[in-house]
């Protein structure tokens, strides 16, 4: 960074870089919780997941339905926007490929999925990012079922985007076009979040 | 060029800023506060926050976020400081930072867990620790701007040197105020202590806090365990999730 004002006195931990962690990224070992608002109470017996093709629904799961559908297990580092890192994470779901599939599609229908949560929680990604393996709806991390602190009964988990995108307590995937903001889009943050090109907030 | 890089081609890039050091102001023996001069801060609202990064001579940084204690119309920004244990920024910060020491950063961030005077309701305020940062900025601001709605600030911190803000709070909650103050202990209490000595309950909540049928705006502020249970209660007390807010600024502790 040039032109960067020296901070005297500071010399930071050390111990130098790791080519896995994004620009402005520190590793930590313990799993941090952000979120808007308080913890949704888990209610599995009325628990649905649902696509829509705009305000068409395309297919809905119950807890068991969902569960029912193959499993994919993913190891992977993921990036939150205020700058911890976590490597090597561990998680099983059902990855969006075998959603579609599953709903009888081939390809997305619209470009852009707005998902929906519990909570009124709402975020944006472009659908091509949630294919190919790329991202799950998860329900186990490190082997166990996930914390409703960390989105438990289930999250989405797209981790190549800063972890504000990773969805929890996901109920529902809205296929539309255009792209239309979430919450944290509306409120300042960058509207796709790639943690390699630094995209926190609005224009960077 | 995709749709995306189109969308956010619009918005200016947040500026990294230069910050100077004006001021140090120790808070507590593990708390400092520290007033900055920052040229070209574009303003802000109370509870939003700013990224922090250092820069080391040999060129490495460390980014991290802090609330702004200071209020919209004090003219100058202010962030409070918990100095961690091996904490890479917070021990610069809060231990090495002097008068005139320089770092960057950028803001303000986050338009959520913010406050203005032009919203209606009570005010229940809910701290742990250096969670009392933003809230101390709506505090503030409530004051200068002579808000007419009531507030009520739980504050629960671990020891009686420990609480950050302590003879300030004390000022702002004077004849008149309409803001009550309430602290609890949780790692002992001096001699002659009148306040609550347990961890955040339901009893307290419902004691302290304004009834849920007031519609009282909640924002609540620390660590995680703290918030998760804190949130959880309000919303069993019957308050609407839609007027919690939240800001975690810890680790799990697991
Ligand atoms: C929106 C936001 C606002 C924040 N505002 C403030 C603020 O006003 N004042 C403030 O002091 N901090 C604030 N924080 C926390 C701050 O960003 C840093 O996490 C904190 O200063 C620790 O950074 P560090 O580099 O010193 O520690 P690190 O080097 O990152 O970590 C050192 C050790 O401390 C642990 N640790 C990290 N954070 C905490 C914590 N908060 N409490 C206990 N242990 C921790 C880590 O797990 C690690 O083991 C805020 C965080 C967020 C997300």
């Amino acid at each position: 960074m040039t032109g960067a004002p020296i901070s005297r006195g500071f010399r930071g931990r050390g111990g130098g870089t790791n080519s896995r962690v994004p620009p402005g990224q520190h590793l930590v070992e313990d799993f941090p919780v952000l979120s808007a608002g308080p913890t949704p109470p888990v209610d599995l017996a009325n628990w649905r997941l649902s696509l829509d093709d705009g305000d068409s629904p395309l297919a809905e799961w119950t807890w068991q339905q969902f569960l029912a559908l193959p499993q994919t297990d993913l190891t992977v580092d993921i990036h939150c926007v205020t700058t911890w890192s976590k490597l090597d994470t561990h998680w099983k779901g059902v990855s969006i490929d075998t959603l579609l599939e599953a709903a009888g599609l081939t390809e997305p229908p619209q470009p852009y999925v707005l998902a929906h949560c519990d909570g009124g929680y709402t975020t944006n990604i472009p659908a091509e990012d949630l294919l190919d393996g790329k991202a799950m709806i998860a329900f186990e991390f490190e082997g166990e079922e996930l914390d409703p602190e960390h989105g438990g009964p289930a999250r989405l988990l797209v981790p190549h985007l800063y972890f504000w995108k990773s969805a929890k307590w996901v109920q529902k995937l809205q296929f539309v076009d255009p792209e239309i903001p979430g919450f944290w889009e509306e409120n300042g943050y960058h509207i796709y979040g790639d943690p390699w090109r630094e995209q926190r907030y609005d224009g960077d | 060029m995709t749709a995306t890089e189109t969308a956010s081609a619009t918005a200016p890039k947040k500026q990294w800023l230069t910050a100077t050091v004006r001021e140090v102001i120790d808070e507590t023996p593990r708390v400092r506060s520290l007033v900055l001069d920052v040229p070209g801060w574009p303003g802000h609202r109370a509870g939003q926050h700013v990224d922090v990064r250092l820069t080391a001579p040999d060129g490495y940084q460390a980014q991290r976020s802090y609330s702004i204690a200071s209020a919209p119309v004090e003219n100058a920004i202010t962030l409070t400081i918990e100095m961690l244990p091996d904490g890479e920024v917070s021990s610069y910060l809060a231990g090495e930072a002097r008068v005139g020491d320089m770092f960057e950063l950028r803001g303000p961030i986050g338009g959520y867990f913010v406050w203005t005077p032009d919203l209606d309701g009570p005010l229940f305020l809910v701290a742990g620790g250096s969670g009392v940062v933003p809230l101390m900025a709506i505090l503030r601001e409530r004051a200068i701007r002579k808000a007419p709605q009531p507030a009520t600030l739980l504050f629960s911190s671990r020891s009686y040197e420990d609480i950050i803000y302590r003879a300030e709070l004390d000022t702002l909650a004077g004849e008149g105020s309409g803001l009550r103050i309430f602290h609890t202990l949780t790692r002992g209490a001096p001699a002659g202590w009148t306040g609550q000595t347990r961890r955040i309950d339901a009893g307290m909540l419902s004691e302290i806090g304004f009834a849920p049928g007031r519609m009282p705006r909640i924002f609540v502020c620390g660590p995680t365990p703290l918030v998760e249970s804190v949130a959880r209660t309000l919303r069993d007390l019957g308050h609407s999730p839609k007027l919690i807010k939240t800001e975690r600024f810890g680790p799990t502790g697991r």
